[in-house]
C-alpha cells in the first residue's frame, strides 16, 4: 500500500534556511544540507526546499546548493522558487533535484507546465499553489497569490488546481496563507477541495502545529502528504514519532528501521 | 568497473554516488567503448520512453547495450530504464524499445480514486525471495516510487516482486543477468543503500 508521507520543508533564502510566518519576519535556522542529513537520518519521507526570495527578486535558482545536497542524502527532494523557463527545470534536474516546483512562473505562463511534463515527465512537475480564502461578500473559493503570498492573481485556487493538472502537473503542492505559521492546523476544506478536482497526488502545507493536525488533514481529506517547516526545524514534533502516532491512528506510513522495514 | 550511462534523460549523480558509497568503482559514459569494458552496466533515467529510445539509438547505444547484456554480463535498469528493456510502452505508441525483454509497458490509470502519478514509498513484495538484490532485505520493505507507466513482461517467471498499486505490477525484474526496478534504489534510504550494495557486490 502506498504509505502517506511526512515532508519537512527548507526555505531557503541566500542560502540559508529560514521560515516565516505568514511569510513575513523570517529567522534564520541553519545550513540547508545539514538540515537535509539530519531528515534523512530521521527518515522523512521526502523534502521539499523553496527558494522564498527568488521569484521576487528574480533570482536564478539554486543548482550549486541542490548539487551539495544530492551529494550528501539518498532521499527525493523537491526544488522551487524563481523558476522561469524549461532551462531552469532541466538545470536543476540535472542536479540531483527529483522534483522541480512552478508558482509564479505557471501562472503567468501556464503552457510552461504542458512543455516542461513533455520533455521531463509529469512525474517531476510540481505546481505549487499559494492560495487565501476570499473573505468579500458573495465571493466564494480561495484566490491564487503569486511572487511569494505578494501577489493576488484573478485565479481561483481549486480551478487552477485542476487546469494545472490537466496541463501535466504530476502534483500539487498546496499552501493555505490563511494558516501558514499559524499552528491552528492545516486548511482542511481547502485541501479537500482540491484533492477532489484532481487526480495526481497534493501535499497539504501552512498550519502544522501538533501530530493531530496531521491526523485530522490525513483523516478528512484525501491528501498524499503533509509538509511543514519550523515545526521539525525547531525539533519541536520529531518525525518517527509523528509516525508512530498516525499508524496508531490507522494511517498508512513508512517505518523505517534501517535493513528491515515494515509498514 | 560499473558503467552509468548518461544519456541526457534526467539526473545520473544520485545513482553514481549511491553505487560509490558501497564501494563501487563507476565511470558516467555515454561511449559505447566504455561500456564494451564495464562489468556491470547501469541503465537509469527518467522522461519520455520515445525520447529515451531517440537519445540511446543517437548515440549507439542501444546496441552496445544489447550485445553487454548477450555477453552475459550484468545489467541493471532503473525506472525508465527498466522501461526501456521492453519491447514497447503506451506512452509513445510509435517507439520500438530495447526488447531485450518480451513485453510492454502500460500505464496506471487514475479511476475509482487511484492517483497517477504512483508517487512515493510503497512496498516491494518478493516472489523470488533468492534473487541476489534481496539480500539483507525483507519483503514488504518500503522503496520511493515516482513514475506513471508500469511494465507488464509476457514471461510471468521473470517478475521478482511486486507492488500493489491499484493493482499488482512488477517492481523488480530479474532474468539471468538482467536485473530491473520500478523504483528508485538511489533515493530509498537505507533499504535502497542495501540494494546497491547486493549489485556492487554481485
Amino acid at each position: 500500500m502506498l504509505t502517506k508521507r511526512i515532508i519537512p520543508c527548507l526555505d531557503i533564502k541566500n542560502g540559508r534556511v529560514v521560515k516565516g510566518v505568514k511569510f513575513l519576519g523570517l529567522r534564520d535556522a541553519g545550513d540547508p544540507v545539514a538540515a537535509a542529513m539530519e531528515y534523512d537520518r530521521q527518515a522523512a519521507d521526502e523534502l521539499v526546499f523553496l527558494d522564498i526570495t527568488a521569484s521576487y527578486e528574480r533570482r536564478k535558482t539554486l543548482v550549486r546548493l541542490v548539487e551539495k545536497i544530492a551529494k550528501n542524502i539518498f532521499m527525493p527532494f523537491t526544488v522551487g522558487g524563481g523558476i522561469s523557463g524549461v532551462s531552469d527545470i532541466r538545470d536543476l534536474l540535472n542536479a540531483g533535484a527529483d522534483k522541480v516546483s512552478v508558482n509564479t512562473s505557471a501562472v503567468g505562463n501556464p503552457e510552461l507546465i504542458a512543455r516542461a511534463s513533455r520533455k521531463f515527465g509529469s512525474q517531476c512537475i510540481v505546481v505549487a499553489i499559494d492560495a487565501r480564502k476570499r473573505t468579500s461578500p458573495g465571493a466564494r473559493g480561495w484566490s491564487v497569490y503569486t511572487h511569494g503570498g505578494r501577489t493576488r492573481t484573478g485565479l481561483e485556487a481549486v480551478s487552477w488546481a485542476r487546469r494545472a493538472a490537466r496541463l501535466g502537473a504530476g502534483e500539487i503542492l498546496l499552501t493555505s496563507m490563511d494558516r501558514d505559521g499559524t499552528r491552528g492546523g492545516y486548511d482542511i476544506a481547502l485541501t479537500r477541495a482540491v484533492c477532489e478536482a484532481v487526480t495526481v497526488p497534493v501535499i497539504a502545507s501552512g498550519g502544522a502545529g501538533t501530530k493531530e493536525h496531521f491526523r485530522d488533514c490525513f483523516l478528512k481529506s484525501r491528501c498524499d502528504a503533509c509538509l511543514a517547516a519550523s515545526l521539525f526545524h525547531y525539533r519541536e514534533l520529531d518525525i518517527r514519532r509523528l509516525k508512530q502516532y498516525l499508524k496508531k491512528n490507522r494511517i498508512p506510513v513508512r517505518i523505517e528501521n534501517a535493513h528491515r522495514s515494515h509498514t | 568497473m560499473i558503467a552509468v550511462i548518461d544519456y541526457g534523460m534526467g539526473n545520473i549523480h544520485s545513482v553514481r554516488k549511491a553505487l560509490e558509497s558501497k564501494g563501487g568503482r563507476v565511470r558516467v559514459t555515454n561511449s559505447p567503448s566504455d561500456i564494451e569494458r564495464a562489468d556491470k552496466l547501469v541503465l537509469p533515467g527518467v522522461g519520455a520512453f520515445g525520447d529515451a529510445m531517440k537519445e540511446l539509438h543517437r548515440r549507439r547505444l542501444d546496441d552496445a547495450i544489447r550485445q553487454h547484456v548477450a555477453r552475459g554480463r550484468i545489467f541493471l535498469g532503473i525506472c525508465l530504464g527498466m522501461h526501456l528493456l521492453f519491447e514497447s510502452s503506451r506512452e509513445s505508441a510509435s517507439a520500438t524499445g530495447l526488447g531485450i525483454l518480451k513485453g510492454a509497458v502500460n500505464a496506471f490509470r487514475a479511476e475509482r480514486g487511484l492517483k497517477v502519478p504512483h508517487m512515493g514509498w510503497n512496498q516491494i513484495h518478493f516472489r523470488r525471495q533468492e534473487c541476489a538484490l534481496f539480500r539483507n532485505i525483507a519483503s514488504g520493505s518500503s522503496v520511493y516510487f515516482c513514475h506513471s507507466y508500469f511494465p507488464v513482461p509476457a514471461d510471468a517467471g521473470c517478475i521478482a516482486a511486486q507492488t500493489d498499486y491499484g493493482r499488482l505490477f512488477a517492481s523488480v525484474i530479474w532474468q539471468g543477468n538482467v536485473y530491473a526496478m520500478q523504483f528508485h534504489p538511489e533515493k530509498s534510504q537505507a533499504v535502497g543503500l542495501a540494494i546497491m550494495d547486493n549489485f556492487v557486490r554481485l
